[in-house]
């Protein structure tokens, strides 16, 4: 097979194994699905004071959605490689003639369908439920945001497992960077309930800026605009390279314990 | 035909400890090679070394014409791999995991002649997590399999199994000589070698101790007898007619060893009759391969072994009789006329 026949190969059973894995499922697909609807209920009919005053539902809808990208692409990966790791699975794909990039490939490219998928959910529930539009003339800008995002929380998300010891410690590491800046970014509670401290802080973390960059190509400002916000997005992809060079040089191939 | 594995002065060490001391082996092509040890003595390292995951200190290694270190794809598609602590995708059926790994490879063996195999026949749509312990370790071997490679190498395959798992594992790796397959195993299991393999090679604290086949190994024909019975009441060990004499245990059973056992039976039963005394639970016996392993390899015995003539390292069977390693008692226990007996 040549390499791109081989990756393909990869991503099938990678899809294989995240549809019946129930954690995978539960933690990656419902989880935000089930975060939207609780955030709708309790804080839907108010308003949030960014843009001039938009809906929270308007708001919430692309903040559980970035939340979602980061959920199919960081988290998973660090746990699920982590997983594989302790296991001996990565080891023994090491042991056969298939390139290592083959492997990120198809993991990489599961993560990125799997966020496209939480898109077009989140939004047509946002859309059904709580009538919050769809910017269709957004699109490209939603899809290259989202991209460029989803490709740099899986750097990250691998350069993660670098640093996470054993399988035990993989979801304990892991909610531990990530819940605290969930709160600290916007994305659970509106940025104009937020110190501007608080803001200033999580600004030094990519979280806060895919975000942003999000949030702009989701919710309409006004008059024109691509609705693509290159300089959170350059922020987003430097963090991404960054990853990718922690990871190049520091992931393992073989259990760390035992 | 060049060996399929040769490995001369092969060296590895962690930081202060040696793992492996210099060892020497070649692997032939089509034959099942065991490498058998105790824990920790060195195996894993070497078949690691072997697979290309580690590197070694020293030493040559070539496996199918090339240097594990700098061998590529190209020769990956030429081993199979059997891990220590192999686990499978849970998620995957019997099938999809053999799918997803013949996949990797340039010509597979078609998937349901490897389920058929390794005998996974009616388990072929099950997922791995609901297989049992032996039925995951034959999909273990599945895998390794399904690249059809020329040498495989089994990483202690059958490790923590119930007799029956065993059998049914042995009699998937026994089919793999019948494929023409080179197999290096590893086990800490005598039976398994004895069992499986054409050639034994015995590893005890990073050195080989013994090589042969499982028929010869450690010289076995030439091993001492050993004798034993209860010492009858009122005889002194110096009134028996044989040589060196082991005290009595707390059973009362005095033992000893003979490379002539016909004649001293002889004396001792003729000498036995002349004071009209029983000798009660008089036993001849022969070292088993398993009293040989557990002779070679033992770790307590390390003092009396290197009091020995050569030293550790020793195949069995060029050690004098009457001067094999002490395998159980600890030293102190020994009398001190009676160097080298055994007390069992």
């Amino acid at each position: 097979m040549s390499g791109a026949a081989l990756a393909l190969h990869q991503f099938r059973y990678d899809q294989k194994t995240f549809w019946r894995n129930p954690a995978s499922v539960f933690f990656t697909v419902m989880f935000p699905v089930v975060l939207l609807l609780i955030f709708a209920t309790v804080f839907g009919g108010q308003t949030v004071d960014v843009r001039g005053g938009i809906k929270t539902t308007t708001y919430y809808v692309p903040a559980i959605i970035t939340l979602s990208i980061i959920s199919a692409t960081m988290q998973s990966l660090a746990m699920s490689l982590t997983i594989a790791r302790e296991d001996g699975r990565l080891k023994r794909g090491r042991g056969t003639p298939m390139p290592a990039w083959v492997f990120v490939a198809g993991r990489v490219g599961n993560a990125i369908v799997v966020s496209l998928l939480m898109l077009a959910l989140l939004a047509a529930i946002g859309r059904l439920l709580y009538g919050v539009g769809i910017p269709w003339e957004r699109l490209p800008a939603i899809l290259i945001t989202l991209v460029v995002g989803a490709a740099s929380f899986c750097c990250l998300g691998i350069a993660l497992t670098a640093l996470i010891p054993s399988q035990d410690a993989a979801a304990p590491i892991v909610n531990a960077i990530l819940l605290p800046l969930y709160f600290l970014s916007g994305v659970f509670i509106p940025d104009d309930q937020l110190p501007s401290g608080v803001i200033h802080f999580a600004d030094a973390f990519p979280i806060r800026h895919f975000f942003e960059a999000f949030f702009s190509a989701y919710v309409p400002a006004g008059a024109g605009g691509s609705g693509i916000e290159w300089g959170s997005l350059a922020i987003v992809a430097v963090w991404g390279v960054a990853g990718l060079l922690f990871a190049v040089r520091f992931f393992r191939w073989t259990p760390r314990s035992g | 035909m060049p060996p399929v594995i040769s490995i001369s002065g092969l060296q590895m060490s962690y930081g202060e400890v040696e793992a492996v001391r210099g060892i020497d082996l070649e692997v032939d092509a089509g034959e099942i090679f065991a490498f058998l040890g105790p824990n920790g003595a060195g195996k894993t390292t070497t078949v690691e070394i072997l697979e290309g995951y580690r590197k070694r200190t020293g030493g040559e290694v070539e496996v199918l014409g090339e240097d594990p270190e700098r061998a590529g794809s190209e020769w990956r598609e030429r081993i199979g791999i059997v891990l220590q602590s192999d686990k499978l995708d849970p998620y995957l059926t019997v099938r999809e995991s053999l799918e997803l790994y013949a996949g990797y490879y340039r010509a597979p063996r078609p998937v349901d002649e490897v389920i058929d195999l390794v005998g996974l026949g009616g388990k072929s749509d099950q997922r791995a997590s609901r297989l049992s312990g032996g039925q995951q370790r034959r999909l273990d071997v599945g895998i390794a399999l399904v690249g059809d490679p020329e040498l495989l190498f089994l990483d202690e395959p059958t490790t923590g199994f119930d007799p029956s798992a065993r059998r049914q594992a042995w009699e998937v790796i026994g089919g793999l000589r019948d494929l023409g397959k080179t197999v290096f195993l590893t086990t800490h299991y005598m039976d398994e070698a004895q069992r499986l393999a054409d050639r034994v090679t015995i590893i005890s604290r990073g050195e080989i101790v013994a090589r042969g086949t499982p028929e010869d190994l450690g010289d076995r024909e030439n091993q001492p007898t050993r004798v034993s019975f209860k010492l009858p009441s009122g005889v002194s060990l110096a009134e028996l007619p044989v040589e060196a004499p082991s005290a009595p245990g707390a059973n009362g059973v005095a033992t000893f060893q003979t490379m002539a056992p016909v004649r001293a039976l002889h004396d001792l039963t003729s000498w036995a009759l002349e004071r009209n005394v029983e000798l009660e639970g008089l036993e001849v016996s022969r070292p088993s391969l398993e009293d040989i392993y557990l002779e070679l390899t033992d770790e307590d015995g390390e003092e009396a072994v290197e009091q020995g003539p050569q030293g550790p390292g020793t195949p069995a069977g060029v050690r004098p009789a009457g001067e094999s390693p002490v395998a159980d008692a600890p030293r102190e226990e020994l009398p001190e006329d009676v160097p080298g007996g055994v007390v069992r």
